[in-house]
Formats: C-alpha cells, sequence, structure tokens
C-alpha cells in the first residue's frame, strides 16, 4: 500500500470537493490576510484590512450598487452591440467569401489594438456627458471573441449533415436554420461568455480614462488617490461582483447548450 | 418507361483536381425496377458510393442521362422521390429521436399533427417505439440506424438509397438489421440501391447483385440471386446462397478461385 501512496489518485474529485474546495483557499487567503494586516501589522498602509473593506462595503453599498449600475449597463450595452455586430458580420463572411477575405485581416488588425489605448480619444471624441464612449470601448473588446467563435461555430457543419438536408430537399435558409445555426449556437455561446468578462473590464478600465463622473473605475481612481483605499476595494469587489454574474449566467447558457451537440 | 425507378445510360463523374482530372465513374448502364432490391458491391475506389450519390443527386455525373421513375435525377430529389441513409447515421444530436424521424417532414411543412402520427408509425416500423423521447446520443449505434433508416423513409418514397448503412456496426447487430431491412423493403414495396463491400450481405439482402471494379469505377458484372422473395435466417445457411456468395466473390476477383479439393 504505501508504494501506492505516493502516487497521484487519477480519479476525478467528488462534485462536493470541487465546491468546497476553492472556498477553503480563498478563506485561507483572507486569514493570511487578516493576519497579515490586522494582527502582525506587517502589511504596506495601502493594503487596508479585509474588515476595513467589509465595513466600507456596509456603510456605502447604496452608492457602490449605483455605480455598478452604470458600469454593468455600459458593459451590457457594449456586449450586446459587439456581439450582434460580430454576428451579422460572422454570418456575411461565411455566406459571401470576398467579406470573409475583406474582414479577417481588419479583425486580426483590431484585435491587437489595445482598445484602452483609444479610450482618451473617445471620451474627448463624445463628451465628457457621454457614456458613449465607454459602451464603444466595451462593444469593440466584446466584439473579436464572439466574431472568431461564431465564424468557427459556422463551419462546423459536417457533412453527412448537409448530405441529409440537400437530400431532403431543404432551401438555403432552412439548412441555415436547421443545420447551420444550432451547430454554431455553443461556439456564440463560448463567445459570449469570454466577451462578457471581456466587456465588463472594458467598460471598468474606460472610465479611468475621463468621461462622465460615475462608474465603479471612476470611484477606484478617485479613492485610490485620496488615500481612502478601504473604499477603493469595496468598489473592486463591486466591479468584481459584475463580472462573476455576467460570467455564470453565460456559463450557465452555454452548458445547457452545449449538453445535445456530442453526435 | 415510368415503372423503372433507375435508368442509367452511359454515366461517368470526372472529378477535377489539382493533380488533373480523376475518372471515379465510367460507361454506367444500370437499370432498377420498382420494388427490386439492388446491391452495388465492390473494393474501395470503384465508385459505387459515387453512384449512389448521383442518382441522389447530390454530385451531378458529368457524362451520359439519369432517371429516377423517368425525371432527371435533380427533380426527383426536389420531389422527395427517394429517401437515403448513410454509413454514418447523421442524426441531428439537439433533436429527439421522433424530432430527427420527422426532420424532413417538417421541411417540407407538414403539419404538426400530420408530423406525430407519422412519427408513430415509423417508430414502429423500426421498432423505437419506446425511444421517440430520446437524445440520439443516448442510443447505440445500431439505434441510430434505425433512426436514420425511419428518416429516410418518413416520405413514403418509392426509391430507398443506403450507402453502406451497416458499415460501421457489429456482426450481431447488422445481420439483425440486414433482416429488418428487408421486412421493411416488403413493407413498403420501396426499391432499394444498396452499397455495400460485404459479399454475405449483398447476397442474403439483392434481387440483383452489381459488381463494380476500379480505376476507372465501371459495372464488370450484374448477377440475379434468384433466392426469391422471402429473405429468413435459414437462408443464410442453405447451399443457393453459398454458391452465390461464390458467384459473387469470383466476379469480384475476375477468375474462378481454384478450390482445395479441385487441384
Amino acid at each position: 500500500m504505501s508504494a501506492l501512496a505516493g502516487r497521484a489518485d487519477p480519479r476525478p474529485p467528488a462534485p462536493w470537493v470541487r465546491v468546497v474546495a476553492p472556498i477553503v483557499v480563498g478563506l485561507a487567503i483572507l486569514a493570511v490576510w487578516f493576519l497579515l494586516v490586522d494582527v502582525l501589522h506587517a502589511a504596506p498602509r495601502a493594503l487596508p484590512s479585509p474588515v476595513a473593506i467589509l465595513t466600507e462595503v456596509g456603510k456605502h453599498y447604496g452608492i457602490i450598487l449605483e455605480d455598478m449600475g452604470i458600469t454593468a449597463t455600459n458593459a451590457l450595452v457594449g456586449l450586446a452591440a459587439g456581439t450582434i455586430l460580430a454576428i451579422v458580420l460572422a454570418a456575411l463572411a461565411v455566406t459571401f467569401r470576398p467579406i470573409d477575405g475583406m474582414l479577417a485581416p481588419l479583425v486580426a488588425a483590431l484585435a491587437v489594438v489595445p482598445i484602452v489605448a483609444i479610450t482618451p480619444i473617445l471620451n474627448t471624441m463624445f463628451g465628457a456627458s457621454s457614456q458613449f464612449g465607454r459602451q464603444y470601448v466595451a462593444a469593440i473588446a466584446a466584439f473579436i471573441p464572439v466574431f472568431v467563435n461564431v465564424l468557427r461555430g459556422l463551419r462546423q457543419t459536417r457533412p453527412v449533415h448537409r448530405d441529409v438536408l440537400r437530400a431532403s430537399a431543404a432551401s438555403g435558409a432552412q439548412t441555415f436554420r436547421y443545420l447551420t445555426l444550432p451547430t454554431a449556437l455553443p461556439y456564440l455561446l463560448t463567445g459570449l461568455r469570454i466577451a462578457s468578462s471581456v466587456a465588463v473590464i472594458a467598460a471598468l478600465v474606460a472610465e479611468y480614462f475621463g468621461g462622465p463622473a460615475d462608474g465603479i473605475g471612476t470611484a477606484i481612481a478617485t479613492y485610490a488617490k485620496s488615500g481612502r483605499a478601504a473604499l477603493a476595494f469595496a468598489y473592486v469587489a463591486g466591479g468584481i461582483a459584475i463580472g462573476l454574474v455576467l460570467f455564470l449566467v453565460t456559463s450557465l447558457l452555454e452548458r445547457l447548450v452545449s449538453r445535445r451537440t456530442s453526435v | 418507361m415510368t415503372d423503372l425507378a433507375v435508368n442509367a445510360v452511359g454515366v461517368g463523374k470526372t472529378f477535377g483536381t489539382k493533380e488533373g482530372d480523376v475518372v471515379a465513374l465510367t460507361d454506367v448502364d444500370l437499370t432498377v425496377e420498382a420494388g427490386e432490391f439492388v446491391s452495388l458491391i465492390g473494393p474501395s475506389g470503384c465508385g459505387k458510393s459515387t453512384l449512389l450519390r448521383l442518382i441522389a443527386d447530390l454530385d451531378s455525373a458529368t457524362t451520359g442521362t439519369l432517371e429516377i421513375f423517368g425525371k432527371p435525377a435533380k427533380q426527383a430529389r426536389i420531389d422527395q422521390d427517394y429517401g437515403i441513409a448513410f454509413q454514418q447515421a447523421g442524426l441531428l444530436p439537439w433533436r429527439t429521436v421522433g424530432g430527427n424521424m420527422a426532420l424532413p417532414l417538417e421541411l417540407h411543412g407538414v403539419t404538426k399533427a400530420a408530423r406525430a402520427t407519422r412519427v408513430t408509425q415509423l417508430a414502429e416500423l423500426v421498432g423505437l417505439t419506446d425511444f421517440v423521447d430520446r437524445y440520439p446520443d443516448q442510443l447505440s449505434g445500431g439505434m441510430q440506424q434505425r433512426v436514420a433508416i425511419a428518416r429516410a423513409l418518413a416520405e413514403q418514397p418509392r426509391l430507398l438509397l443506403m450507402d453502406e448503412p451497416f458499415g460501421a456496426l457489429d456482426e450481431m447487430t447488422r445481420e439483425y438489421l440486414q433482416g429488418e431491412l428487408t421486412r421493411i423493403a416488403a413493407e413498403t414495396g420501396a426499391a432499394v440501391v444498396f452499397v455495400t463491400h460485404s459479399i454475405p450481405e449483398a447476397v442474403f439482402l439483392s434481387d440483383r447483385v452489381v459488381v463494380m471494379s476500379p480505376r476507372p469505377g465501371r459495372i464488370t458484372e450484374i448477377l440475379p440471386t434468384n433466392l426469391g422473395p422471402s429473405r429468413t435466417e435459414a437462408l443464410r445457411e442453405s447451399t443457393e446462397y453459398f454458391e452465390r456468395v461464390t458467384a459473387v466473390r469470383e466476379a469480384l476477383h475476375g477468375t474462378p478461385i481454384e478450390r482445395a479439393n479441385e487441384r
């Protein structure tokens, strides 16, 4: 038995382990954090205690929720616009080969542009009172993963399925509706899951570069600079919450759709 | 001459590739009577699948004329005069068994009530009544293939085209489905063109066996089996059956095979 003890168990862990393990690790990190800041006083001054952050969340949850609403709306508007544009362009690229040739290098170029770099320009362009610049940045950021995935998904139809549809005298529109679209759906949702996180990050970071004086990002920048680190971290927690909710919703959708795709 | 299910005269198919033209099929003359069971047999590359795809209008012939029930192949496909099953079942994984069987009906605008009635009949015909609400990934390979056959029969075609439908199944399932197929063919009265590379399978199922040979793909011999309408398991052990199997084998090899006791 001792010879086996050192080897890794090849079986996957039980479901409850997969839920409990990350929670235990999270709590352990919080404990170490608490120990360093509140007990040993060994942390730098800018790192507030988790207790202080929680207190700030409790005191200011109204305004934090309000700012979360602004940033989440910007991210969602960007996500929706980017997704719709990506689906339309991917469908066009699959249908017409020349359009694919025109779009592919453009999207590749767009993917390497540091989106954040153009944010100050957009903020100036649309004025200090408009959220449009931020939504625009979120849309560009969301567009790329959705476009890439949908384009792939639309090309995944299997020859035998195309033969079945053709032998059943299906029209082009019917083939798209009954075969191409359902085949691409799991790919769309994978793209959407990736894009949801990216859109939140883009919308939040865009706030660091001007525009209206609201939103999570603006608040983090303001309070970090004015020495209220605990409140800044409270806003960071708000940002994490937005990203997490969007990620969970899109992951759930993806899982629901991907259940029947294995034959 | 409309009682001919298939009438091919001088049919040839040439594929253009980068390395030049490849002749897949040349000068094929073949007639299939209504209600007749014809197998196409030959080594890989003999064009048997190509011929089936030409009949199904999944590819178009380069030379010659091909009529299905007196119409051009394309018209026969649009009129749904035939149903087709492939080596891969090619079921849509996001549709239930019933949904897959009803796919051609749905594409042709058949009402929901009429579809439900037909699915009940089809499920009974292929012995899958208890599995109508299951998904394809919950079925064995043999059951999936039965769903594919039911789908091919959905529009009550007078011609059934089958491209090695049992090629990927184990011997037991294969023999069982062969028996089922002869029963189904007799019940529906449809003509069948059946591609296979199994000599016993071809002999057991067919009224006539079409022997083909490669480079270039062509018909070398057409052998009537004269085994009568009843195809039971007892037939597999009868002398006539073995004689026909030998005859087909010799036709495939080109020369009579010397038997050990005749040397």
